[in-house]
């Protein structure tokens, strides 16, 4: 088979946390190799398309990327020492450690608990994940040297934080892989939130999530959270063809067309979640792919068992104290037990949560739930108004106007019958 | 959160003249500042997107005619001051920080290199929707 621009882009991903794992061994200085690992990378796209892949990619990679972190270090002064450089480079190359030990190591540094998801999002994906900075300026609809400055701001700030190139010590160990799933869920919702309409041709950011996330459950096969994450991955992920009509308008899942959902990506989803399970320590990403799994393993909307769901949304509550999760509990409630039980839990939500559109939005849900649909729809119209997001807004516009349409009918309803 | 950030033709709080008026090293101050302002925002990675857009008595309004057609209206326009003068995308962690680069750009040199103290319309983009989870 000839020899194509894929399959360098391939090795190429896989070689480059691997690349970076050795320059920072022997370094330590990680925007430097970072930097040096990209313009390796970047030099081999071009040139073994043209000249054939080395018989040694990763020790080519290596010596490059070195090379570029040498001229770095010293300037101009490095053209004057050619010769000496020139030995250097033909050392033999180091053995390489196991790649996944420096791959997870990466992770480390780039989800480091000083940046912001916006930050460390793009660093992952550059620095383990192997795309190019262009590759996820274009996925992030940034222009290319905004993005570079991003990552490498975010590296300096890891620096700065005097984060190393190792294991993170035991005691710190939890807060760190914290950091890193929810760098990964984050990761997942930015690709699988516009995999729809005109960004199809972005990046496949999910697919990302869903690949690294794998990774880490061979990393730390003793962590149920983190397989509690590619589950939850997953089983979300099989909704995707579902998810968005043709022209990319959002289907709820109540409307969703379950025979497109993706039946081998649920029963993947569904074994590593049972299997994280049987370890008996529940976490916020396990229980929250139970809950997408009730879904998965029911056939139509229907059919929900709403109670098992507000009671995953209870636990998960109890160990989160988050708000939003609340919100979903008090819908869970409603389609349980009527929906007054729901309006009752959102309704002491409106001090915390009150302006905040998705409120506004579950109350517009229940009222209608509850027969209010004049109600309904005046509170659609005012979450319409609070939201952030185009595909939410339209939704919630048209829920309004079928409200305000159900509301009328139901007047004419009336009026007829007072002629009668 | 990606915010615009836009800024018209109407009045500015400093009651600066317009730029026609203004002399040669004032109007280089004020362009160095929209430059300086750029390249801090690109450090930063937070500048998506900087336009100026042409004059007002340039723009053009198209309306449609019901029929196929179009009416297509040319300037000048007696609500200029309204039309949009310039704008920047931002990529940023927060609306404060919105707010804080608008505050800069509010403060441009005007006129003698005093702050013009332009009002700066800053405006949320509507993002993707999270996954129903």
């Amino acid at each position: 088979m000839p020899y194509t621009a894929i399959d360098t882009e391939h090795l190429l991903r896989s070689l480059a946390p691997q690349v970076l794992g050795v320059l920072l061994r022997r370094d330590g200085d990680f925007t430097a190799a970072e930097d040096a690992v990209q313009e390796a990378m970047v030099a081999a796209t071009r040139q073994w398309p043209l000249s054939g892949q080395p018989d040694n990619p990763l020790g080519w990679l290596i010596r490059v990327a070195n090379r570029r972190v040498i001229d770095e270090r010293r300037g101009d002064e490095a053209r004057r020492r050619r010769e000496l450089l020139a030995s250097s480079w033909s050392l033999p190359d180091p053995e390489p450690l196991p790649a996944h030990d420096d791959a997870l190591l990466l992770l480390f540094l780039c989800c480091h608990p000083v940046l912001l998801p916006a930050s460390a999002i793009p660093l992952t994906l550059r620095a383990v994940g192997g795309l190019t900075t262009r590759e996820i300026a274009a996925a992030f609809l940034v222009p290319e040297p905004t993005m570079a400055q991003r990552i490498s701001r975010a590296k300096t700030k890891v620096k700065a934080a005097g984060s190393r190139f190792r294991m993170p010590a035991e005691e710190e160990m939890h807060e760190r892989v914290a950091s890193v799933l929810r760098v990964l869920y984050l990761l997942f919702n930015e690709g699988y939130a516009t995999s729809a309409g005109p960004d199809l041709h972005r990046t496949d950011l999910s697919g990302e999530a869903i690949r690294l996330s794998r990774a880490l459950v061979a990393w730390l096969p003793d962590d149920p959270e983190v397989a509690g994450l590619l589950a939850l991955m997953l089983l979300t992920d099989a909704r995707r063809a579902a998810r968005t009509t043709e022209s990319g308008a959002l289907v709820a899942l109540a409307e969703q067309d379950r025979q497109r959902w993706d039946r081998s990506l649920i029963a993947e989803g569904s074994a590593v979640l049972n299997e994280a399970l049987s370890r008996r320590s529940v976490g916020e990403y396990q229980l929250q792919a139970m809950v997408t799994s009730v879904h998965s393993r029911t056939a139509t909307h229907g059919d929900t068992d709403w109670t098992e769901i507000a009671a995953l949304y209870e636990l998960l509550e109890r160990l989160t104290g988050n708000p939003m999760v609340t919100l979903n509990r008090a819908v869970a409630v409603a389609m349980a037990e009527g929906p007054h039980a729901g309006l009752a839990l959102l309704e002491p939500l409106a001090a915390r949560l009150g302006s905040h559109h998705r409120w506004v939005a579950a109350r517009a849900h229940l009222l209608q739930l509850a027969g209010d649909e004049a109600g309904a729809a005046e509170t659609f119209a005012q979450a319409a108004a609070g939201a952030t997001n185009l595909r939410e807004q339209e939704h919630m516009l048209q829920l309004a106007a079928s409200a305000r349409g159900a509301g009328a009918a139901h007047d004419d309803a009336v009026v007829e019958t007072g002629h009668s | 959160m990606r915010f615009v950030l836009l800024q018209n033709y109407g009045e500015v709080a400093s009651m600066c003249p317009p730029m026609t008026e203004w002399s040669a090293k004032d109007i280089k101050a004020h362009i160095d500042f929209q430059h300086a302002m750029n390249a801090d925002l690109i450090e930063r990675g937070e500048l998506v997107n900087a336009q100026g857009l042409a004059e007002p008595d340039q723009a053009k309004f198209v309306v449609a005619d019901g029929a196929g057609g179009a009416v297509i209206i040319d300037g000048p326009f007696p609500e200029s001051k309204e039309l949009i003068a310039g704008f920047r995308l931002v990529d940023v962690d927060s609306m404060e920080r919105a707010l804080e680069i608008a505050t800069l750009l509010s403060a441009a040199p005007g006129m003698g290199g005093e702050s013009i103290r332009q009002p700066i319309e800053v405006r949320q983009v509507m993002s993707a929707p999270d996954p129903e989870m």
